[in-house]
């Protein structure tokens, strides 16, 4: 019988979906058949299958199961693993293929085992890059592939080393930037802990093309796995002579290491980064210079996001004309983006450049998991903007989503259904970068906190019509007056929102009304007499004392009294209390 | 115990005395050993380094993740992040401070909880999400809270 390898699903949650009983389930299986030393059990984060219980793959037929449970386990091992036939009706079958390059090994692979990295062909770039192609060859590759950065700024890749590589210093530095901020994505997170060696290699050919002997990661302090598999992926390569001095045999030296950050969406900006680096406060000084010229220590630096990194040992194994052939005009490859919010499937999706939101949304995300309807997705998280359901079918790339007022950003997408107050959301966003401005500049740090006044106002039905002419004013103040990206799309959640939905925000200034019934303070709340089954709990649980009545007449709030908390909505088990 | 602790501070600063910029990771290092920064550390940290108490104090008070005072043995991280509020991860909170009667960024007053609001645990798939020192507890609903608060209490 021939040796066979079962991928078991498996993310830290696993406590809470039970995959880590599983585990231990089919390993005693395995043995039980005796089948312990021909089967190889690997659980994996991530296989791009979500909200469809344990799921597995196994190996070499390919064959994946979704939904599996432990009666599954003998057929499993009778039909599949002995005669390596499919188990049909537990066959999972995917509506909509995605594109995966990035994500391609993430799941496949152990990520703790740098031989199953090298088995997929990993390294095989670095090894074609130092024994066939000069520097410049290397960058002219990256150049005609079209690779644009994945963190938000969509700069072109390939220039940006270019540039690193022509500056003048007799240091240079590669900067991995892993401190995935926006709240709401972890694409590279899955990325990191899921294949940390794809971003290795990518680094190593990024010094290697630049002319740097020392690269960092920075990853967020709240990512530990991740931290830990990269520093495990680092030492096996430096035992494998990947890294440290006369890499695979050539002239080429380089080591990396990893610097924590520590918990300021800011340092997600190249020169607070640096900053970080450096042991200081995460603020930003104004480019140019840029950091390819004067970066860390004033050393010329080059910095790419995780994403951007995982993309570049395919891009110089298949060359630039194959990467090229993915996406649209402007933007090639692929994107990874978090499909979360309200949305049937959510999880990790990775589409090529072009696809459309309605698809991602939709065929891929299994649309609103509610049933109730659709009302925006936001992308681009704190910087980025909503788009509403009238441009669903717009091609997503880097120039589409900015001429809808959003960002492609690092990839979030959250989507949102008719429950969510969108004065709500701006006021979460700004409310996030108020929290997290780092103070140096004006317009971002007084502009964001009066935004934030203005919206605070509204939702509590303080709001007046000039309010709305205000908000744009700072707005645009911020813009154009504050120092680094942070400040400059601060306001972007709350223009985007009022340019496409400012009836919503004149519903809650002109007839106090919250449409979405979010926004508490405009509620009134009743209690429906046919449904109310005269318990009392709302009538205790009312910290005003607002709910009178008895258990033999039923209860009534008086709305004078009442401060619009919603703990009698809360706590009545029969639905008999209704929001107005 | 401050000796113990100093002795342990000097240590860690050791390790990374001849890196460049190596103040952030030495905090790290302190706040994985100690669970916070004491005072009496960052003291001798600047003793170490020939940097001034201000210098460490300005990084500190910085980032969020670097805690002044000495959190409760169980730290409770609720997710904020975009999803995690859409989906209801503010009265996660809520329900949290009432049933424990504290506030966030405070520990209870026999020291066994702490309350921490975080930006995003990178599990919006499953969406709210609170971290219990570090365990991942998704899909919650208001009602989950209470059993997994009172599996800790009895832990002790």
């Amino acid at each position: 019988m021939s040796e066979k390898t079962v991928l078991l699903q498996d993310t830290t949650a696993g406590s809470t979906t039970g995959t880590s009983d599983f585990f231990g389930v089919f390993k005693a299986a395995l043995r039980e058949s005796d089948l312990a030393d021909n089967v190889r059990l690997v659980r994996v984060a991530d296989m791009g299958v979500y909200n469809q219980g344990v799921v597995m793959t196994i190996l070499p037929e390919n064959i994946t199961y979704a939904n599996v449970e432990a009666h599954d386990i003998k057929r499993i091992i009778g039909v599949t693993l002995k005669h390596g036939n499919p188990v049909k009706d537990l066959l999972y079958q995917p509506k909509f293929r995605q594109m995966r390059l990035v994500l391609k090994n993430c799941g496949r692979l152990d990520p703790g085992s740098i031989d199953d990295y090298i088995a997929a062909d990993g390294y095989r770039a670095l090894l074609k890059a130092v024994e066939q192609k000069t520097p410049d060859e290397v960058i002219a590759e990256l150049k005609a592939s079209g690779l644009r950065g994945r963190g938000g700024g969509g700069y072109s890749t390939g220039l940006k080393w270019q540039f690193t590589r022509e500056a003048a210093g007799e240091l240079k530095y590669v900067i991995c930037n892993a401190d995935e901020g926006d709240p709401g994505a972890y694409m590279d997170r899955s990325v990191l802990e899921g294949n940390p060696h794809s971003v290795i290699e990518g680094m190593l050919l990024a010094g290697y093309a630049i002319g740097s002997s020392q690269g960092f990661f920075y990853i967020r302090a709240e990512y530990p796995l991740a931290i830990e598999r990269v520093q495990k992926a680092l030492d096996q390569a430096r035992e494998r002579g990947l890294l440290g001095n006369h890499i695979l045999g050539s002239d080429f030296s380089m080591d990396i290491e990893i610097r924590l950050g520590a918990g300021a969406f800011v340092c997600g900006e190249e020169t607070a980064l640096i900053a970080s680096i450096e042991g200081k406060r995460g603020t930003p000084v104004p480019r140019p210079p840029y950091p390819s010229v004067r970066g860390l220590w004033g050393m010329p630096t080059c910095i790419n996001n995780v994403e951007t990194l995982a993309n570049v040992a395919p891009i110089l194994l298949h060359g630039a004309d194959w990467f090229a052939g993915i996406g649209t005009q402007t933007s090639k490859g692929t994107k990874v983006f978090a499909l979360t919010g309200k949305v049937r499937n959510s999880g990790l999706v990775e589409v090529p450049m072009g696809t459309t939101l309605r698809e991602i949304v939709f065929d891929i995300g299994g649309g609103i998991a509610s049933g109730r309807a659709f009302k925006a997705v936001q992308t681009g998280g704190p910087s980025g903007g909503v788009i509403p359901e009238k441009y669903l079918d717009t091609p997503v790339d880097y120039d589409n989503l900015q001429k809808l007022g959003s960002i492609m950003g690092s990839g979030g997408m959250i989507v949102m259904d008719e429950c969510d107050c969108m004065v709500d959301i701006a006021k979460f966003y700004i409310k996030f970068c108020v929290d997290e401005s780092c103070g140096k500049c004006a317009p971002c740090r007084i502009g964001g906190y009066q935004i934030l006044n203005i919206l605070e106002g509204i939702t509590q039905g303080r709001g007046t019509l000039q309010d709305l002419d205000r908000l744009i004013l700072i707005a645009r103040a911020m813009k154009m007056g504050s120092l680094c990206g942070l400040g400059q799309t601060a306001a972007n959640p709350v223009i985007s929102t009022l340019a496409y939905f400012e009836d919503e925000y004149r519903e809650h200034i002109v007839n106090r009304r919250c449409p979405a019934r979010k926004c508490r303070a405009l509620l009134e709340f009743n209690i429906i007499r046919h449904l109310c089954k005269k318990c009392g709990l709302c009538a205790r649980a009312c910290p005003e004392k607002a709910i009178t009545g008895d258990r033999e007449h039923g209860y009534s709030i008086d709305t004078e009294k009442c401060i619009h908390c919603g703990v009698c909505f809360d706590v009545c088990k029969f639905s008999a209390v209704e929001r107005i | 115990m401050e000796a113990v602790s100093l002795e342990r501070a000097e240590s860690i600063v050791a390790k990374w005395k001849n890196k460049k910029g190596n103040l952030i990771m030495i905090l790290h290092d302190v706040q994985d050993a100690f669970g916070y920064i004491p005072e009496h550390v960052a003291r001798r940290i600047s003793r170490l380094l020939d940097i001034p108490l201000a210098r460490i104090y300005e990084v500190l008070t910085f980032y969020h993740y670097f805690k002044l005072n000495q959190p409760g043995k169980y730290k409770i991280a609720v997710c904020m992040g975009t999803a995690c509020y859409l989906k209801g991860s503010p009265e996660i909170l809520e329900e949290l401070k009432t049933i424990l009667h504290v506030e966030e960024g405070a520990t209870t007053s026999d020291g066994l909880f702490y309350i921490e609001c975080v930006r995003c645990l990178g599990c919006c798939g499953l969406a709210p999400v609170m971290a219990v020192n570090g365990t991942i507890y998704g899909n919650l609903k208001k009602g989950d809270v209470v059993d997994i608060i009172s599996r800790y209490s009895k832990e002790g």
